[in-house]
């Protein structure tokens, strides 16, 4: 039972160019796995590719392997995929359907697209709501919603979906630092309430510090380290690789150059 | 949070007032019956007939002086009628003055009133149906009595995008005045300023769709099942009535016309 990617070689269609390269990498359930990699390392690649969206819905060629709890990507169908491993992306407007009064009933436009039961979906939108602590925002209109919020209700809608493996692109991203406290919060509380393996792009390496298990990065398509989250992101090569360490490492660094120790600094 | 049937409240708001009770698809179908008999009726009749239920509706609404921002809207199409059918009607020869060579006809002037009212009262009656009716509760009713989701999903959307792509342009425009473009005093700085605003626009919302698409992708939309109606609006025997009468008295007005079985009405 995992998301496995196995030497997972992709190109976009109408390009002979891989972005990425033989790829070997596992999400346990209940684990986060954290990436990080700089611009055009193939991070969003990486996971259009691990939720079967490339090249189920956008095409290209995929040499290798993605299965989901054993279920090759190629093999399921779009909405099938949509079941067993969801995905968020940057933008949180892009996400939302659109077509929905209420964020109660953006919650439900996923369930509702599988042909659920009424009584099954709203117990499915309760549980993503009160899973995320956005009870207070239901009633509300999605397109109303601050950047943070709107990112929630994203990710709110991807869960009710109740997939046991979740795809972040850089979620934090596009939002202000209050935008980035709630949704690591919420990407906290859903580690801890939840078995849910998430595989986590994340420029912020203080967020990842917090909620990843392991940390991989990626440069040029290709997986050059992989270990523990405080392993990784204390490693001396990170910024060689286009990646800020997190703030802790770089104070316990400037520390040590001054020659003033820290308690609990980087070994 | 209080529910009904499982759903909350907020989500089936209770009727609010007269006319705004009637379900979505019947005012929907008054409209259009409104529009086609007001185009589709020869002569005076058609128009008139309209105009007098769009009055009583718009009173039964209570959206009378809302109105007037419609009525307004119309004028540029209206002015236009009146002045091309009035001069240059062609063939007409009852003169009503002659004005160097400008000749306003009796006939031209009775076809383009006929025309306005034709237009106001199709203004008028959308008018109604968008004020007293929210988009998604009638694009809910719709996908509830059949309507494919992929239909249902693009009117829902395109109706809601409107405000999205006003703030978009209004964000560019913001953007690239601060970067010294004019976009404002006359016209033609105005039709200039346009084109910066047509690139990022575009792109913009090529970018949006793509990763939308995917996004609906992730979220099951290519299912083939049936989804769940969680909106259930009011219908009653007497509005499913009202709609039977409604479309078959349009379809029998609009044949009797085209025949020309109505000449005995103005």
């Amino acid at each position: 039972m995992s998301l496995s990617l196995r030497a997972v070689t992709y190109r976009y269609a109408g390009s002979n160019r891989a972005v990425l390269e033989a790829l070997d990498l596992i999400v346990e359930p209940g684990e986060v796995v954290g990436v990080v990699g700089a611009n055009e390392a193939g991070k969003s690649s990486l996971c259009l590719v691990a939720a079967g969206l490339a090249p189920g819905t956008i095409g290209g060629r995929l040499d290798g392997e993605v299965l989901t709890d054993g279920v090759s990507s190629t093999a399921a169908r779009p909405y099938e995929l949509a079941q067993r491993c969801g995905i968020l992306f940057q933008n949180p407007t892009t996400q939302l359907s659109g077509t929905t009064a209420t964020v109660w009933e953006e919650v439900a436009f996923g369930p509702r697209n599988l042909g659920l039961e009424l009584d099954l979906i709203v117990e499915r939108v309760g549980w993503a709501l009160s899973l995320l602590g956005i009870e207070s925002l239901p009633a509300r209109d999605p397109a109303r919603l601050s950047g943070g919020q709107a990112q929630l209700v994203a990710l709110a809608s991807v869960l009710a979906l109740r997939p046991p493996y979740l795809v972040l692109d850089e979620p934090t991203s596009q939002l202000d630092p209050h935008g980035t406290r709630l949704a690591g919060e919420a990407l906290a509380r859903l580690a801890a309430a939840t078995q849910v393996g998430i595989l986590l792009v994340e420029h912020k390496t203080d967020l990842l510090e917090v909620l990843a298990d392991r940390v991989v990065v990626l440069a040029a398509g290709r997986l050059v380290r992989e270990g523990g989250a405080a392993e990784v992101l204390s490693d001396e090569r990170l910024e060689g690789w286009g990646v800020d360490p997190p703030s802790r490492v770089r104070l316990d660094r400037a520390a040590r150059q001054a020659g003033v120790a820290l308690p609990g600094g980087v070994p | 949070m209080s529910l009904t049937g499982g759903v909350p409240e907020f989500v089936l708001p209770p009727p609010t007032g007269p006319y705004r009770r009637l379900n979505p698809t019947t005012k929907l179908l008054i409209a259009v019956a409104e529009a086609l008999i007001a185009f589709g009726v020869r002569g005076w009749t058609g128009p008139l007939l309209v105009l007098a239920v769009v009055a009583a509706s718009g009173l039964r609404a209570r959206v009378g002086r809302s109105l007037l921002p419609f009525l307004l809207a119309t004028i540029p199409l209206v002015a236009s009628i009146l002045l091309v059918n009035t001069f240059l009607y062609p063939g007409a020869t009852d003169r009503i003055v002659v004005i160097g060579p400008l000749a306003p006809t009796w006939t031209g002037l009775a076809f383009a009133v006929q025309a306005t009212l034709r237009v106001v009262a199709f203004a008028m009656s959308a008018a109604i149906l968008g004020l007293t009716t929210a988009p998604d509760e009638l694009v809910a009713d719709l996908e509830r009595r059949g309507m494919g989701r992929r239909t249902a999903f693009v009117l829902g959307a395109t109706v809601r995008s409107v405000p999205r792509v006003i703030e978009r342009v209004r964000e560019i425009t913001e953007a690239q005045r601060a970067r010294g473009l004019d976009t404002e005093g006359r016209i033609w700085h105005r039709v200039r300023g346009l084109v910066p605003l047509a690139g990022p626009l575009i792109f913009g919302a090529l970018t949006d769709v793509e990763e939308q698409t995917m996004a609906l992708e992730a979220r099951g939309f290519s299912a083939p099942t049936r989804r769940a109606v969680i909106r259930v609006l009011p219908d009653t025997p007497t509005q499913r009535g009202l709609r039977f009468a409604l479309a078959a008295g349009t379809a029998l007005l609009l044949v009797a016309s085209l025949a020309g079985q109505l000449g005995f009405l103005p």
